[in-house]
């Protein structure tokens, strides 16, 4: 029998990789500038004291919640500058931010108040209620649960005729996860304006990016997706806020989604509960202190003649006092009522749930 | 008034809120050229076009976790899961996310969303197409769990549930989609949820059924009155929030109680069912309550599933008991 000829022999060689545009930078990690700043020294100044807002918040929570007086919490030491410079692209009148939980410091910047920043980390449930005016949702604890979510709320923005973008953000174990996958697929498919922001910060609680993924890179990803990946230094605020930025454009003008990953890293704990030194190489840690995306932003602010060091220490000063007024204001805030939880399970819940808020209500009262 | 099918109910409950409300929009797999694989979509996308009859990727998680950010957008999504087992894949979005929505955000957000699905078998469908998972869901507070069985209530069902500020997981009867036939309203009819129907009415013992095993129930019933007992059939229609109620009075009058579940005994909604007559008539009752079930073992392949589901035969064993007791 004669044998089917073939044209080429099959080549697998190369199939695993994409052709991906380099990291993007604009600050080494001493805030030496590599490439024209891309916002204006006012603004970027403004960048950085959102970025010390969120390093002194979550300093002061990790150590109240050692205290005994917070909750367990997940704070986002060292990645100020992916969240703070995504949150700068976003126009906060239009657009959407879409959080995780470790993304504070650009949530403060799109407009959450910090002392709701205080009360999460006391479980009141009244920082899940975000303000009317804002256009944020929820903090969100399952792993990339929020992503289909976003693009239905992107889509349906496009469906409108809204001019809204939305930022999604989520980090390096997300990826693994089917909501990120299904998410991306669709956003893909219906190019809704979404900007999906993984923070790439080297860990999910111990697992290290060589055992979430065997892709050379997370923004690779998009490319299955028929949408743009790109990668960013997450610890060089002018980076990804310029990689964001022309992802809010591509976004707003109609061309779809665009997977960006800030990479970055966790430079304090998973959680509260976590020991990162039971799975941390010490020298990998001392390394990223020296790529500390505050070190790099204050260094550049002080070349450049932004400010002075009496300036900084003037911020250092003026962030300490909004902490302890906010952190006063959340003490004061009242403690929610047991009846509380009946009151959003739903609109009309039905005579069982009515019947069983009179009876807890009572005994809520005591 | 007209004489419509099950699945024809649906359709035109969906033509008639989609030209009603313009923030209606239907999604799923298939719903929009092909008009779904029961039709129950069919013609919409002719009239209403690609924006709000959409063919969404085969996501069953997106599906659901999209149909969220619909409705933040202000659109009213109504999402079609092609078969009820196939939602397992969108578990924590229809689940931890949807149902929580209001909740979680303190009432900054709620999430006006329908998710219809086929429920239950006998239609010698393949391996998770059949089954009856109610029970994962009447346990997620801040969802709402709609089980009709008639196309009037279909209908009037379905027209309530899309308008429901706060998510509904519509459970549509497979096995009547195309048998049960029955008078539906035209025009705007809405049946309230949360309220149960007498389906017959009689006074020896409640039989109390959702969806297709109101058939199975009231075919019982008949059998049940040629022995000389009369039998009053509780339709559920609503299975969360449950008509405790409505419950209570059909047992007060007649002491006893059987109840019919498609899914498997163990941990069924019949179970929530027999806990509630209890606790609101239990000096009422003459007899212990009774379930008819299907065994605790996985939904069969098609020449089995005659056996596994609870027929006429094995309800009318149960109402006999109930009246020896």
């Amino acid at each position: 029998m004669k044998k089917a000829a073939r044209a080429a022999p099959v080549n697998l060689d190369g199939v695993r990789s994409a052709a991906m545009p380099p990291l993007v930078r604009y600050l080494d990690q001493d805030g030496e500038l590599l490439e024209e700043q891309p916002m204006s020294d006012e603004l970027a100044l403004e960048g950085y004291r959102v970025m010390l807002r969120g390093r002194r918040f979550d300093e002061r929570c990790v150590s109240l919640q050692r205290q005994g007086r917070m909750v367990t919490l997940a704070p986002g030491i060292g990645q100020e500058a992916a969240t703070v410079g995504a949150a700068m692209a976003l126009d906060p009148k239009t657009d959407w931010f879409v959080p995780q939980y470790r993304e504070l410091a650009g949530q403060l910047w799109h407009g959450y108040p910090l002392k709701l920043a205080f009360l999460w980390h006391v479980g009141h449930p009244i920082a899940f209620q975000v303000p009317a005016e804002l256009k944020m949702l929820p903090f969100q604890a399952a792993i990339a649960g929020q992503l289909p979510q976003a693009v239905g709320l992107a889509w349906g923005l496009k469906l409108k005729g809204d001019p809204g973008v939305v930022l999604a953000v989520f980090g390096d174990g997300g990826t693994s996860q089917g909501d990120f996958h299904e998410a991306a697929n669709l956003a893909g498919v219906t190019r809704a304006p979404v900007v999906l922001l993984c923070q790439n910060n080297g860990w999910a609680i111990s697992t290290a990016i060589a055992q979430q993924t065997a892709a050379e890179t997370l923004a690779q990803k998009a490319v299955g997706y028929g949408f743009p990946g790109i990668q960013c230094d997450g610890n060089d605020l002018f980076a990804v806020y310029a990689t964001v930025r022309a992802a809010v454009e591509r976004a707003r003008s109609g061309d779809g989604p665009t997977l960006v990953e800030a990479v970055t890293y966790r430079l304090g704990l998973h959680t509260t509960a976590d020991d990162p030194t039971r799975y941390e190489p010490r020298e990998m840690h001392e390394t990223w202190i020296d790529r500390d995306p505050l070190r790099r932003m204050h260094l550049h602010l002080l070349a450049r003649g932004v400010v002075d060091s009496a300036g900084l220490e003037r911020m250092e000063e003026e962030v300490k006092e909004e902490l302890r007024v906010a952190w006063d204001e959340a003490q004061r805030e009242p403690a929610p009522d047991p009846a509380y939880y009946f009151g959003h399970v739903a609109d009309s819940p039905g005579a069982r749930v009515d019947g069983q808020l009179r009876r807890y209500g009572r005994e809520g009262r005591g | 008034m007209a004489e419509l099918t099950v699945v024809e109910a649906v359709n035109q409950a969906l033509a008639f809120e989609m030209a009603r409300d313009e923030r209606v929009v239907v999604l799923g797999e298939d719903v929009g050229l092909s008009g779904g694989v029961f039709r129950a979509t069919d013609g919409l996308f002719a009239r209403y076009g690609e924006s709000r009859v959409i063919d969404t990727p085969l996501a069953e998680g997106v599906i659901a976790g999209a149909s969220i950010g619909l409705a933040m957008a202000g659109w009213v999504p109504v999402a079609e899961i092609q078969f009820l087992g196939f939602v397992h894949n969108g578990f924590n979005q229809v689940v931890d996310q949807l149902a929580r929505v209001r909740y979680r955000s303190a009432g900054r957000f709620s999430a006006q969303v329908t998710i219809r699905a086929p429920y239950g078998g006998g239609v010698r469908a393949p391996e998770l197409h059949s089954d009856a998972f109610e029970a994962h869901f009447t346990h997620a507070p801040g969802l709402k769990v709609v089980a009709p069985s008639v196309p009037a209530d279909v209908k009037g069902l379905l027209l309530a549930s899309i308008r429901d500020p706060d998510p509904v997981l519509f459970l549509e009867p497979l096995r009547g989609y195309r048998q049960v036939k029955g008078e539906v309203p035209d025009g705007d009819y809405v049946v309230e949820l949360g309220k149960a129907r007498v389906a017959r009415e009689g006074s020896d013992v409640t039989v109390v059924a959702w969806s297709a095993a109101i058939q199975v129930a009231l075919q019982a019933a008949d059998d049940a009155q040629a022995q000389g007992i009369s039998v009053e059939v509780v339709d559920l229609r609503t299975l969360v929030p449950l008509d405790v109620a409505a419950l209570a009075a059909s047992v007060s009058k007649t002491g006893r109680a059987v109840v019919v579940q498609e899914a498997p005994l163990t941990s069924g909604f019949a179970a929530e069912v027999v806990a509630s007559i209890q606790e609101e008539a239990f000096f009422s009752l003459q007899a212990p309550i009774r379930r008819v079930a299907a065994p605790d073992v996985p939904y069969p392949v098609q020449m089995l599933e005659e056996h596994y589901l609870p027929n006429a035969e094995r309800v009318l064993e149960a109402i006999v008991a109930a009246t020896r007791d």
